[in-house]
C-alpha cells in the first residue's frame, strides 16, 4: 500500500471515529442531565416538598405545593386554549381548505411558533393583564394556550392528511356527510398521531419560564381562582436557583428532578403510542 | 498508456476452462475470474455457483431476466456490495490472479471502476467531476491535461470544452452518463464495469454510448450488464446469460445468439420469457 | 360556491356548519398572530418615535436617566449565539455524519430518540445545571486554563468568574445542538445513494466519499438546520439570564459579565417604571421577534430547496 493511501486511510478512520465521540458527547449530556439531577433532587425530596407551602426565608420545611398546583391549572388553562383551536383548525385545513387559506393560515402558525416565549410573554401581558392591571393565572395559560397552537395544528393537520383517501371514500360512497366522515373515520383513523401531538405540546410549555414571568408572576400562597398571580415549578426553580439560600438551592434541584420527570415521561409515552403505528388499513 | 498496459500484461496462459465454450482464435488473458461464487442477502441466497473469466481488453455482457443477480454479480467484482450490512459472498474473485478480499478495497476500486444505472454526477462543475479521483488518488502530470484526455476518451470533449466550470447539472442525460464514464476513466482503471448504462437514456444517446464502449476496450476491461439484448449483441465479445441466480451459459456473443447450447438461453434470447 | 341556495339554508346542512366552524378555529390563528405583531408595534411606540434608529447604535441604558440604548443587549445576543454556534456546529454535524453514515440504523434509531429528548429538556432545567455545574467549572478550570494558554487572544483576558458570554455560548451550545444534529441527520439520509457509490466507486475512502461528496451535496439542508439553531438560541431566554451575569457590558473579552434581549426583558420587564422604560423593553421584544422571524424563514425556504432537489431537480 503506497504512503498516500495509507494516510487516507488513516484519516478516515481517525475522522470517522471522531464523529462517534461527537455523538457520544450529545448523548452523554442527557445522561449527566439526568444522572446530576436524580443525584441532587432524589436526595431533597421529600413528602414536605409536595404538601407544604414555601417557607419565609430562613426556615426549612418548605415546600412548593402551590407551585405544582398552580402549573397545573395554567396547563388546564393552556390545554382549553391551545388543544381546540389546534385540533379544529387542522380540520378545516386538512379537509375543508384549498390553496391561499391553507397557505396563509399554515405560515401564521410557523410564525407564531418561531416566536421567542418572551415575546410571547409580552403579548400575553399587554393582552391580559394591562387591561385587568394585575397578573393573574388566567394570563399565563394565555400565553401558554397561545405555544401549544402551533404544535397542536401542524401535527394535527399531518396526521389528518395522512389518513389514506380510500378510507374517506369509502364512508363518503356509503352515503356519509362530509363532517360525519371526518368525525367517524378520519379522526378515529388519526388519533394515535394527534395524540401524540397534544401530548408533545402539552410536554413543551409544560417547562416554561419565561411567558409566565410576568403573566402568572409567582405567588409564596396559594392562588385562589383564575384571576391571580400564582407560583409555577419553573418559576420557582429559576427563582429559587439564582438566589443565596441553600435550602431553596435544594428545593429547585427536587422541582427540576420532578418537572424534567414529568416531560421526559410523557415525551416517552407519546413516542410510544406513535411508534405502535398509526391505525391504517391494508389497502 | 493503453498500449504499455497490453504489452506488460500479455503472459500466455491457456485460458480457463468453461463450460460450453469453445476456445477462441487467439489464447485469451483473464483479467478477472470469479471462482465458485455463492452469494446471500441475509438469510436469501441470490447468486449459485458462479463460474465466470472476464477476459482482458474484450467486452464481456451480463444478461438475464430482471432478478437475475446479473447486477448483484456486477458490484461483486469492485466490492461494492459490501456497502449493504447483510451482504455475504463465499468463493473467490480474483484480478490478475489477485483474490479481491485480500487487497485494500479503496486501492481495488480505483483498478475496476464503475459507472451506475442513472447518471450521478457530483454536485460540482463538470471539471471537478472528472478531476474528483485525480485530486484524491493523487495525479502525475497536469491534472487539467488528465481530465481533457478522459473526457476525449469518453467522446465528450468538444461539446464541454468551453463550459468546463459549468455544473455538471446542466448536461443532458446522455452527456451526464458519459461525463460519469470520462469521471470513471480518469483514474485509469483496468476493468470498468457497467450497470445497464444506458437503461435512463434516449435512443441517441445509447447509440452514442455503445459506439464509445467498443472504443475503450483498447483502454480497459469491460462488463456491462443489460437487460437489452439486442445491445449485447452489438457491443460484447462476451455473452453471460443468468436465470435465477445461477450462470446457465457463457459463450462468445455470436454463438450464444445464433446457437446457445442451453434451452433456457434460447427461450430467452427468442423473447418467450424476460 | 355560488349557488342559489340562501346563506340560511346552507346553514342547515352539516358540512356547512362543519366548514365554518372550523374556519372559525383556524382563522383565529392568524388574528392572533397578526395581533401580536400589532401588539408589539403599538406598545412599542415610545422608544420609536424618542429614539428613532438611534435606538440600535447606544450602548447606554439607563433606566435613571430614560436612557435606553439596545446595543449591549443586542452585542449579547450575537455573541452567545455566535459562540454557541461555534461550538454546536462541528460537534452537530459530526455526530449527524455518524448517525447517518456509520450506526446502523437501529443504534442510529436509538441514538436520534435519545437527542429527541435531549431537546425536550426546558430552559429552566438548563439554567439550573449551569448555575450550579457549569459555573464552576468554568471558574476553576475552564477560564484560568484558557487565559494560561490563550490569554495573548483579547477573547480571554481580564477577570474570570464563571459568568459571561463564553458560559451563555456553552449552555447554549448544549441546546441547540439536538436540533442540528436532527435536521442534518434527515437532510444526510436522504441524500441519494448512487452519489455516495459513485464516490466510493472511484476509490474513495468513507470519509472521503462523506466529505467531498454527501456533504456538499446536502449543504443547503445543514444551513437550513444552522439557521433554526441560530434563531432558537437568539431567542433563549431563561438558561442564558441564569449564567450570563446580567450586567450591560460591551466586552471583547469572552469572560465578560454581559447581557442578551431576552435575558433584560426577563429580568427587567416587572420592574419596569415609567412607559418608556416597559417600552424600551417591548421594543427589544419587537427586535427580537424580527430576527427570530427572518430566521426562521431563511432556514425554512433552504430545507424546503435540499428536500426538493433530493427528489431529482437538480442544482441550479
Amino acid at each position: 500500500m503506497s504512503h498516500r493511501l495509507r494516510w487516507r486511510k488513516f484519516v478516515s478512520h481517525f475522522m470517522l471515529t471522531m464523529t462517534g465521540l461527537c455523538a457520544l458527547v450529545a448523548v452523554a449530556v442527557l445522561f449527566f442531565i439526568l444522572g446530576y439531577l436524580v443525584y441532587h433532587g432524589g436526595t431533597s425530596i421529600s413528602w414536605n416538598f409536595f404538601t407544604n407551602l414555601p417557607a419565609p426565608v430562613g426556615e426549612t420545611g418548605g415546600g412548593m405545593a402551590n407551585a405544582i398546583v398552580g402549573s397545573a391549572k395554567l396547563l388546564l388553562l393552556a390545554c382549553l386554549l391551545g388543544v381546540p383551536i389546534g385540533f379544529f383548525g387542522a380540520i378545516y385545513l386538512a379537509e375543508f381548505s384549498s390553496g391561499t387559506i391553507a397557505f396563509v393560515v399554515r405560515y401564521a402558525a410557523d410564525l407564531l411558533n418561531g416566536v421567542p416565549s418572551i415575546v410571547i410573554g409580552i403579548f400575553a401581558y399587554s393582552l391580559v393583564v394591562l387591561p385587568f392591571k394585575h397578573f393573574s393565572t388566567l394570563a399565563g395559560g394565555f400565553a401558554l394556550g397561545l405555544m401549544m397552537i402551533p404544535i397542536t395544528l401542524r401535527s394535527t393537520e399531518e396526521f389528518l392528511r395522512a389518513v389514506p383517501r380510500a378510507l374517506r371514500e369509502g364512508a363518503m360512497a356509503l352515503g356519509a356527510s362530509q363532517w360525519k366522515t371526518i368525525a367517524s373515520v378520519v379522526v378515529p383513523a388519526a388519533y394515535r398521531g394527534i395524540l401524540t401531538a397534544i401530548l408533545l405540546a402539552f410536554a413543551r410549555v409544560a417547562g416554561e419560564t419565561a411567558p409566565l414571568l410576568f403573566t402568572a408572576f409567582g405567588n409564596r400562597f396559594w392562588s385562589p381562582g383564575w384571576n391571580q398571580p400564582t407560583a409555577s415549578l419553573p418559576v420557582m426553580i429559576f427563582t429559587y436557583a439564582i438566589a443565596p439560600y441553600d435550602d431553596w438551592h435544594r428545593q429547585a434541584w427536587a422541582a427540576g428532578l420532578v418537572l424534567l420527570g414529568l416531560i421526559l415521561i410523557i415525551n416517552i409515552i407519546a413516542r410510544v403510542i406513535l411508534s405502535r403505528g398509526v391505525a391504517v388499513p391494508r389497502t | 498508456m493503453a498500449s504499455v498496459r497490453s504489452a506488460v500484461s500479455v503472459k500466455i496462459t491457456p485460458p480457463v476452462s468453461v463450460p460450453t465454450s469453445r476456445e477462441a482464435h487467439a489464447p485469451l488473458v483473464m483479467r478477472m475470474t470469479v471462482a465458485k461464487v455463492n452469494f446471500y442477502y441475509g438469510p436469501k441466497q441470490v447468486l449459485f455457483d458462479i463460474n465466470l473469466n472476464i477476459a482482458t481488453n474484450k467486452v464481456t455482457s451480463l444478461i438475464g431476466p430482471s432478478g437475475c443477480g446479473k447486477s448483484t454479480l456486477l458490484r461483486t467484482l469492485n466490492r461494492m456490495h459490501e456497502t449493504v450490512r447483510s451482504s455475504r459472498l463465499e468463493g473467490e474473485i480474483l484480478i490478475d490472479n489477485q483474490n479481491i478480499f485480500a487487497q485494500d478495497v479503496t486501492a481495488l476500486r480505483r483498478r475496476v471502476g464503475m459507472v451506475f444505472q442513472r447518471p450521478n454526477p457530483f454536485p460540482k462543475s463538470i471539471f471537478d467531476n472528472v478531476a474528483y479521483g485525480l485530486r484524491i488518488n493523487g495525479v502525475k502530470g497536469s491534472i487539467h491535461d488528465a481530465v481533457e484526455k478522459s473526457l476525449r476518451h469518453a467522446a465528450l470533449w468538444d461539446e464541454v470544452k468551453d463550459q468546463l466550470h459549468k455544473s455538471a447539472y446542466e448536461l443532458s442525460g446522455g452527456q451526464q452518463q458519459r461525463l460519469c464514464i470520462a469521471r470513471a476513466l480518469a483514474v485509469e482503471p483496468e476493468v470498468l464495469l457497467l450497470d445497464e448504462p444506458c437503461s435512463a437514456l434516449d435512443p441517441i444517446s445509447t447509440a452514442k454510448i455503445e459506439e464509445l464502449l467498443v472504443q475503450l476496450k483498447d483502454l480497459c476491461t469491460i462488463v456491462i450488464v443489460t437487460h437489452n439484448m439486442q445491445q449485447a449483441a452489438r457491443v460484447s465479445d462476451f455473452t453471460a446469460f443468468l436465470l435465477t441466480g445461477q450462470l446457465i451459459e457463457f459463450s462468445p456473443t455470436p454463438q450464444l445468439f445464433t446457437t446457445p447450447s442451453d434451452a433456457r438461453t434460447e427461450a430467452y434470447i427468442t423473447g418467450r420469457f424476460g | 360556491m355560488a349557488g342559489s341556495r340562501s346563506f340560511l339554508s346552507k346553514l342547515g346542512d352539516g358540512d356547512e356548519i362543519a366548514r365554518l366552524v372550523t374556519f372559525i378555529f383556524a382563522g383565529s390563528v392568524v388574528l392572533i398572530t397578526l395581533l401580536l405583531v400589532f401588539e408589539l408595534w403599538r406598545e412599542s411606540y415610545l422608544p420609536r418615535h424618542k429614539f428613532g434608529f438611534g435606538f440600535f447604535v447606544t450602548s447606554v441604558w439607563d433606566p435613571i436617566f430614560d436612557k435606553f440604548g439596545a446595543l449591549p443587549f443586542i452585542y449579547g445576543t450575537v455573541v452567545t449565539a455566535g459562540v454557541s454556534l461555534l461550538i454546536a456546529v462541528p460537534l452537530g454535524i459530526g455526530a449527524a455524519i455518524f448517525l447517518a453514515e456509520l450506526a446502523p440504523a437501529r443504534v442510529s434509531d436509538a441514538l436520534q430518540f435519545f437527542i429527541d429528548l435531549l431537546a425536550a429538556v426546558p430552559s429552566v432545567i438548563y439554567g439550573l445545571l449551569g448555575v450550579f455545574v457549569v459555573i464552576p467549572v468554568m471558574r476553576q478550570y475552564i477560564q484560568p486554563a484558557l487565559k494560561n494558554s490563550l490569554g495573548f487572544l483579547p477573547f480571554f483576558q481580564g477577570p474570570a468568574y464563571g459568568v459571561g458570554f463564553l458560559t451563555a455560548g456553552m449552555v447554549l451550545a448544549i441546546m441547540v445542538i439536538p436540533y442540528i444534529i436532527s435536521v442534518s441527520r434527515e437532510v444526510l439520509i436522504s441524500v441519494p445513494r448512487d452519489q455516495r457509490e459513485a464516490a466510493l466507486a472511484l476509490g474513495s475512502t468513507r470519509w472521503e466519499s462523506t466529505w467531498k461528496v454527501v456533504l456538499p451535496f446536502a449543504r443547503t439542508g445543514i444551513m437550513g438546520s444552522i439557521f433554526l439553531a441560530l434563531a432558537r438560541a437568539l431567542g433563549e431566554t431563561m438558561a442564558v439570564t441564569m449564567v450570563i451575569g446580567n450586567t450591560p457590558t460591551i466586552s471583547a473579552s469572552l469572560f465578560s459579565p454581559g447581557y442578551s434581549i431576552a435575558a433584560v426583558i426577563a429580568n427587567e420587564f416587572t420592574e419596569a417604571t415609567g412607559d418608556l422604560y416597559l417600552q424600551s423593553l417591548i421594543e427589544l421584544g419587537l427586535v427580537l421577534f424580527l430576527l427570530t422571524f427572518l430566521l426562521n424563514g431563511m432556514a425554512r425556504l433552504l430545507i424546503v430547496i435540499t428536500s426538493q432537489r433530493g427528489s431529482g431537480m437538480g442544482q441550479a
